[in-house]
């Protein structure tokens, strides 16, 4: 593989448009799955189960939670890469 | 093929052997034909003699056996049953895919690691008794660890160390309550335990080692990622899986462990979504994929048990993809921090491909191997009325879709281009990548032949519109938060930084308080001693000034002389004795 940075190949995602597309086809796959759990009757054993759009909006607010409370875990847990070293 | 009750672990021991003096080709072949021909042998002329029974319990079942007494004790190598057969397919299945993977590896301490852990992980899950199973237990950790050592760095030899410790005193703990429960029963047979007794408990603690429980995980997150490339992979693939079928039989149904696993999925991923290294990342999405199989276990009934041996058997292979993607990774790039690769898609687009095999699988997507058994234990768990941690469960399925279906091959393979240009990951680890990864799809798809080799009755299928609805859900909407959090710039960057978890207990606390201790006692015996001489000096100050010190005895006399002085009333004393008294 001889590549000059020159001419450099491009790939699949150096394209922008290659990345708005993906995410559009993505937006669109969310939006169908929450519709279609007004269309679809899902059948349902926990009380929660029941609320329309339950899963997706537990998935997203489930990550968001996450990610925040990882952000700030990191700021009491977070140490240099040499802190175990050290010592040893 | 051969005589259908010898243990498994006989031929993996023989070929361990057979690898110390070979070399090359004939190593090669010796390295790929034993769990070949060993998974062909069980999978051909081992079957449990009688078929399962369709209740909570195992009956254990076999005209197969191959006992040896040693001292007192029976031990029984080969004890048959559905759950065994599963574990031992799984095991030799496994050790097919990470031999291919490391076939390019040329130290000899690697290789003979390598199949000596495995054999143990194929002894002691077909041990019938405490004794055997715990001589397997310390097989695994004396093999393991060796597989952690052999990358040679500073860090690696230390993490070792920690590693034993821990994976000793599982052991320790195993047999002082296998005594214990001989004590009681007067059987060592290694049936359902319980912990109503104190043996329980020890037990209970001695396998909870070893599944990495709450607390206990320090030696996963921290040992995992110090190994090699390929040496992590036949690590992820053994310890914990045994420890997982050891509660299976041993403490099915045992509610604490519902709660137990419960927090077990739960702060594995904060962490994860915090760590850089990669493998580390992998490491604790490990601790969140058993805490699954720990609530199944918990729970009790047949969906859930085996719900949780099915995730056991799936998390294997898509766990063992996982790393080994991250091994080619770090086999070509030389780095594996998320904070320093990117863009690799560029280089790698197999790995890059079979990665987002491997998480999907472990995201539990439609289609793919972990849909298929982790929908059983949540299932289980709704059946059960948990409903609070069926919340938490979900909770951590969404979790472990953003740091190990996302995270990993988005960091590594996207992102930014961090302009690292490499090959392909060589050709070996590909073939035994696309092996995990046609497993996981045909697992996925086809989950009738997974169910089949199950040990209790199953009366489940997957594949319904609502949950398919249900996990797509989950799994996109997940994935939008992702996007969302990082249009916003919310979403935290990966640095070089470590996070401190349990083991800073005993890594910087016990150390430091261990010198703190030291240097107090230190000071305490300066400032005593330096109290009683400067006391004596005075008082000697003291006297000098005073008028005794005149007199002839009270100068001070040198010790020899005093010595010699009482050796002079003593002898003289003896000698009068005799010869007055005699």
């Amino acid at each position: 593989m001889d590549h000059d940075h020159k001419d450099e190949k491009t790939y699949l995602f150096d394209n922008p448009r290659n990345v708005s597309r993906l995410l559009l086809g993505f937006y669109i796959i969310c939006a169908v799955l929450f519709i279609a759990d007004f269309i679809v009757h899902r059948h349902t054993v926990h009380p929660w189960e029941g609320l329309p759009g339950f899963y997706a909006i537990y998935g997203f607010v489930a990550c968001v939670v996450l990610v925040l409370i990882a952000k700030e875990m990191r700021k009491v847990f977070m140490r240099k890469e040499d802190y175990y070293d050290v010592d040893e | 093929m051969w005589m259908s009750n010898l243990p498994p672990f006989i031929p993996f021991f023989i070929a361990a052997l057979l690898v110390l003096v070979t070399r090359g080709h004939v190593r090669n072949a010796i390295l790929l034909a034993t769990p070949l021909l060993g998974g062909l042998h069980l999978w051909l002329d081992v079957q449990p003699h009688v078929p399962m029974v369709a209740t909570d319990s195992l009956v254990t079942a076999s005209n197969l056996s191959f006992n040896v007494s040693m001292f007192a004790y029976q031990l029984e190598f080969m004890r048959v049953d559905k759950l065994s057969l599963l574990f031992g397919y799984l095991f030799h299945i496994a050790t097919f895919i990470a031999v291919i993977f490391a076939l390019h590896v040329r130290d000899t301490t690697q290789q003979v690691a390598a199949l000596l852990y495995a054999g143990s992980a194929l002894g002691a899950v077909f041990a019938g008794d405490l004794i055997s199973l715990f001589m397997f237990w310390e097989g695994l950790a004396l093999s393991s660890v060796f597989l952690i050592w052999a990358r040679r760095s500073e860090r690696s030899i230390n993490t070792g160390i920690r590693y034993l410790i821990f994976q000793v005193m599982s052991g320790v703990l195993l047999l002082a309550g296998a005594l214990m429960y001989y004590q009681q029963t007067g059987s060592t047979a290694f049936n359902y335990i319980g912990i109503e007794s104190t043996a329980g408990m020890l037990i209970l603690l001695a396998f909870g080692i070893k599944s990495a429980f709450p607390m206990l995980h320090g030696w996963l997150t921290d040992a995992y990622p110090e190994s090699t490339p390929t040496g992590t992979v036949f690590l992820s693939a053994f310890t914990t899986k045994v420890a997982v079928y050891a509660l299976a039989r041993g403490f099915a149904g045992t509610e604490i462990l519902v709660y137990i696993g419960a927090i077990m999925t739960c702060f594995p991923i904060f962490y994860a979504v915090i760590e850089n290294d990669l493998r580390r990342v992998l490491a604790y999405s490990m601790i969140n994929q058993v805490g699954f199989m720990v609530c199944g276990i918990g729970i009790g009934t047949a969906l859930a048990l085996n719900g949780a041996v099915a995730h056991a058997f799936n998390d294997v292979i898509f766990k063992g993809l996982l790393f080994m993607t991250m091994g080619a990774v770090l086999h070509r790039v030389g780095n594996i921090n998320g904070s320093d690769l990117g863009g690799l898609y560029k280089s790698m687009p197999k790995t890059t491909v079979l990665c987002i095999v491997g998480a999907s699988s472990i995201s539990a997507f439609p289609l793919f191997s972990g849909f298929v058994s982790k929908s059983m234990v949540m299932a289980a768990m709704l059946e059960e009325g948990y409903d609070y941690l069926w919340l938490m469960l979900l909770f951590a399925s969404a979790g472990v879709f953003h740091h190990a279906g996302i995270k990993i091959p988005y960091f590594t393979f996207f992102h930014h281009d961090s302009g690292i240009r490499t090959k392909e990951a060589p050709t070996n680890m590909l073939i035994a990548m696309s092996i995990a990864a046609a497993l996981c799809i045909f697992i996925g798809t086809q989950p009738q032949y997974l169910y089949a080799l199950l040990p209790w009755h199953v009366d489940y299928w997957p594949y319904d519109v609502t949950h398919v609805l249900a996990q797509l859900q989950v799994l996109f909407f997940s994935a939008l938060a992702f996007v969302w959090l990082n249009k916003r710039g919310l979403y935290p960057p990966e640095l070089h930084s470590v996070n401190i978890d349990f083991e800073w207990f005993y890594r910087k606390l016990l150390p430091a308080s261990g010198r703190a201790g030291f240097g107090l006692m230190q000071a305490i015996n300066n400032t005593s001693s330096r109290f009683v001489l400067g006391s004596w000096r005075c008082f000697q100050s003291l006297f000098q000034a005073s008028r005794f010190s005149q007199y002839h005895l009270a100068s001070s006399w040198p010790t020899g002389s005093m010595v010699l002085w009482i050796g002079v009333i003593l002898g003289g004393y003896l000698i009068a004795n005799a010869w007055f008294g005699g």
